[in-house]
């Protein structure tokens, strides 16, 4: 089994739905992001998305596009986002990686050694926004036949006849994104998302993750009751932006993270 | 032989180029659109509709002129301008806006988004917007409003609300994040109406199509005047739509030889320059593979251009397709060079060309004297100039502190 998988299926027992964060690669620095990252898990992230930098994130907001002008400026690349990965691994196995980005920097890269790079650091699945399932063949199926996950996108435009296209080929877990909009914009309501949930069961045994506008505690706690995970990344990223400190940015996001998982894992009790 | 002009296939690919890369949430809209295109292509009535507008609102067919003392200035080639910047807004970018504005309305959407760089294509936009009675809103960077606030006001003055795009360097491309940000989270009430060959399928094929007319016409005009084809096409290109207009129809026709002009602002070793073809390398943004300018880590880079309309980092897919298949030569002007154009064509034949189509100028004038006087030689002459006064004035302003 994956770690995705594993990780899903220990959720599943414990009955709590997975908490997963979001941060971008070299935010705002080298060394302070692999300490977010670090901590992380610890904090009570069981699923973490890692932002690989990008110059146009089109489809983010105004917080994660900041976090992509500020690792950029310190010069974090594709290469150190594969490193920092690797990093992460030396001390902890068993917490499932996602990167999470734009397709462009892999082209760059070279799609085979992307694959075998990724795979060599311990990564174990990716989002990729600009990669829909008209060009499965440009990166998911050479990174699925390479044991990695690709996770896709579902959202409120993907109607019934569309969804078994975007369905088919996704592994991992379905990401859906719950608002039309960017990243860090307005909620979904319970109702709709309720809804969505059931959609998507209908059309995949994956498990369901929610995402878009998730800020609080509360409204973790919330989505957890629905969901088989939740997805935070704006919010955690404020967190950056507003710490006057690279320690006191560390100490912020964790505490943010703290408090998201305990929302979680008293969701449903 | 295979035509040329089939292209894209059913995924929007031309060759290598081109496709469909966008963020989830827009694929159905997208696929919708490109419905709605099929549909309109061969409903008599679109095309009734989109012939009075192109002929009672924006005022076609455009003259071909045949430019007598450029000619006789350049000593070689006879060349003719196809008059684009006497359309109605000043240049060929109401083609391709009418004809989307007709599709958005048959679509129901009432609300019109747009990028714009130069702002001729917010202008564009902004007129048809409001000639239908739609709301509109025109995303445009902060650089380029600084350079261009006449354009800006005449946006103002049609009734578009115009934002300013303050991320990364504040010009073209960033505008078009923005738009898609918009589009993404508009995406039932809004249409949104890109302005250049570029961008997801069917953008790059459906605005090929509204501004195939220039080429269209161009054949039957010099038919009229040579009795033959043209020997050499020129144009401009920053995204390229008012190249591919004029090229797409003569794309089949082995003997005419077509020159695309890229902006090679202070030179493509510089590095500031926006030479996609002859400086960038494969990629994607904006929804399509095409040649880009980025770094080692796949990062874009910005444009840089003198004129806004030519200073974007990527470039048609077509254009990349037929760049890679040879059949349109790509070559690229400094922004001295296009200065000096510009007051070539200003002097000659008392026309103010947009530093845009000066570009397209300068590498004609380099030309025609080579070429024997009977090699007929068009040029589109895509916008006019009253946008570029400041620029150009700025321009020698700075000289002049210089010396």
């Amino acid at each position: 089994m994956s770690r995705l998988q594993t990780r899903f299926a220990e959720l599943k027992q414990q009955d709590r739905a997975a908490l997963v964060t979001f941060v971008t690669a070299g935010d705002p620095d080298y060394a302070t992001s692999l300490a977010i990252l670090k901590g992380l898990p610890k904090a009570g992230a069981d699923v973490i998305e890692l932002g690989m930098p990008f110059t146009d994130p089109m489809a983010d907001g105004p917080a994660i596009q900041l976090a992509n002008l500020r690792a950029l400026a310190g010069k974090q690349d594709l290469a150190k986002t594969l490193r920092m990965v690797r990093d992460f691994r030396q001390d902890d196995t068993t917490t499932p990686l996602v990167l999470m980005g734009y397709f462009n920097p892999i082209h760059k890269y070279g799609v085979p050694r992307f694959i075998e790079d990724a795979r060599a650091a311990g990564v174990d699945g990716l989002i990729v926004v600009d990669l829909p399932p008209e060009h499965n063949a440009d990166l998911c199926d050479p990174a699925q036949a390479a044991g990695i996950d690709f996770i896709r996108l579902t959202t409120p435009t993907t109607d019934d006849k569309r969804l078994p296209k975007v369905l088919n080929g996704s592994s991992g877990f379905v990401y859906y994104v719950s608002v039309a909009g960017v990243t860090g914009a307005g909620s979904a309501t319970l109702e709709h998302v309720e809804q969505a949930v059931a959609r998507l069961r209908r059309h995949t045994d994956l498990p369901v993750a929610i995402g878009f506008g998730i800020r609080t505690p509360e409204h973790a706690a919330t989505i957890a009751r629905l969901a088989d995970g939740v997805v935070v990344g704006s919010a955690l990223i404020d967190r950056i932006a507003q710490a006057s400190t690279p320690a006191q940015a560390v100490q912020d996001v964790l505490d943010l993270c703290s408090a998201l998982a305990e929302g979680i894992r008293t969701a449903r009790r | 032989m295979s035509s040329l002009r089939s292209g894209p296939d059913a995924t929007g690919l031309f060759g290598a180029f081109g496709g469909q890369y966008v963020a989830e949430t827009l694929m159905p809209l997208i696929h919708d659109l490109a419905a709605e295109y099929e549909k309109a292509k061969t409903d008599p009535e679109f095309a009734r509709e989109l012939a009075y507008f192109q002929r009672d609102y924006v005022g076609r067919p455009s003259p071909l002129y045949f430019a007598e003392r450029l000619t006789e200035h350049c000593g070689g080639a006879k060349i003719y301008l196809k008059r684009e910047e006497l359309n109605h807004t000043g240049a060929h970018k109401i083609n391709n806006c009418i004809g989307q504005i007709l599709l958005a309305r048959r679509m129901g959407k009432r609300r019109i988004i747009a990028e714009t760089g130069a702002g001729m294509h917010g202008v564009a936009t902004a007129t048809v917007a409001a000639r239908f009675g739609l709301d509109c809103v025109i995303y445009m960077g902060t650089t380029d409003i600084d350079r261009q606030q006449a354009n800006v006001f005449r946006m103002r003055l049609l009734g578009a609300k115009v934002i300013p795009v303050t991320a990364g360097t504040g010009t073209l491309k960033d505008a078009m994040n923005e738009a898609l940000r918009d589009w993404v989270t508009n995406v039932d009430s809004t249409f949104y109406l890109i302005g250049t060959v570029a961008g997801p399928h069917p953008y790059p094929a459906m605005v090929r199509d509204f501004q195939a007319v220039i080429g269209k016409e161009t054949r039957e005009q010099l038919a009229e005047k040579e009795g033959r084809l043209p020997d050499s096409l020129v144009a401009c290109i920053g995204g390229g739509s008012n190249a591919m207009g004029l090229f797409h129809p003569f794309l089949d026709d082995a003997s005419v030889k077509i020159v695309g002009v890229e902006a090679a602002g202070h030179g493509i070793d510089s590095g500031k320059h926006a030479a996609s073809l002859n400086g960038g390398v494969p990629g994607v943004l904006h929804g399509n593979r095409t040649f880009l300018l980025q770094d080692a880590d796949g990062q874009i880079i910005d444009a840089h251009s003198i004129s806004a309309g030519l200073d974007y980092p990527g470039i048609g897919p077509e254009h990349a397709w037929l760049h890679d298949i040879g059949r349109v030569e790509y070559t690229s002007i400094t922004d001295d060079e296009a200065l000096a154009a510009f007051h070539q064509c200003c002097r000659l034949e008392g026309i103010i060309p947009a530093l845009e189509s000066s570009h397209a100028l300068a590498e004609a004038f380099k030309r025609a004297p080579t070429l024997p006087r009977d090699h007929l030689m068009v040029i589109n002459l895509s916008g006019r100039g009253d946008k570029d006064m400041q620029t150009v004035m700025h321009h020698y302003d700075e000289q002049e502190e210089h010396i």
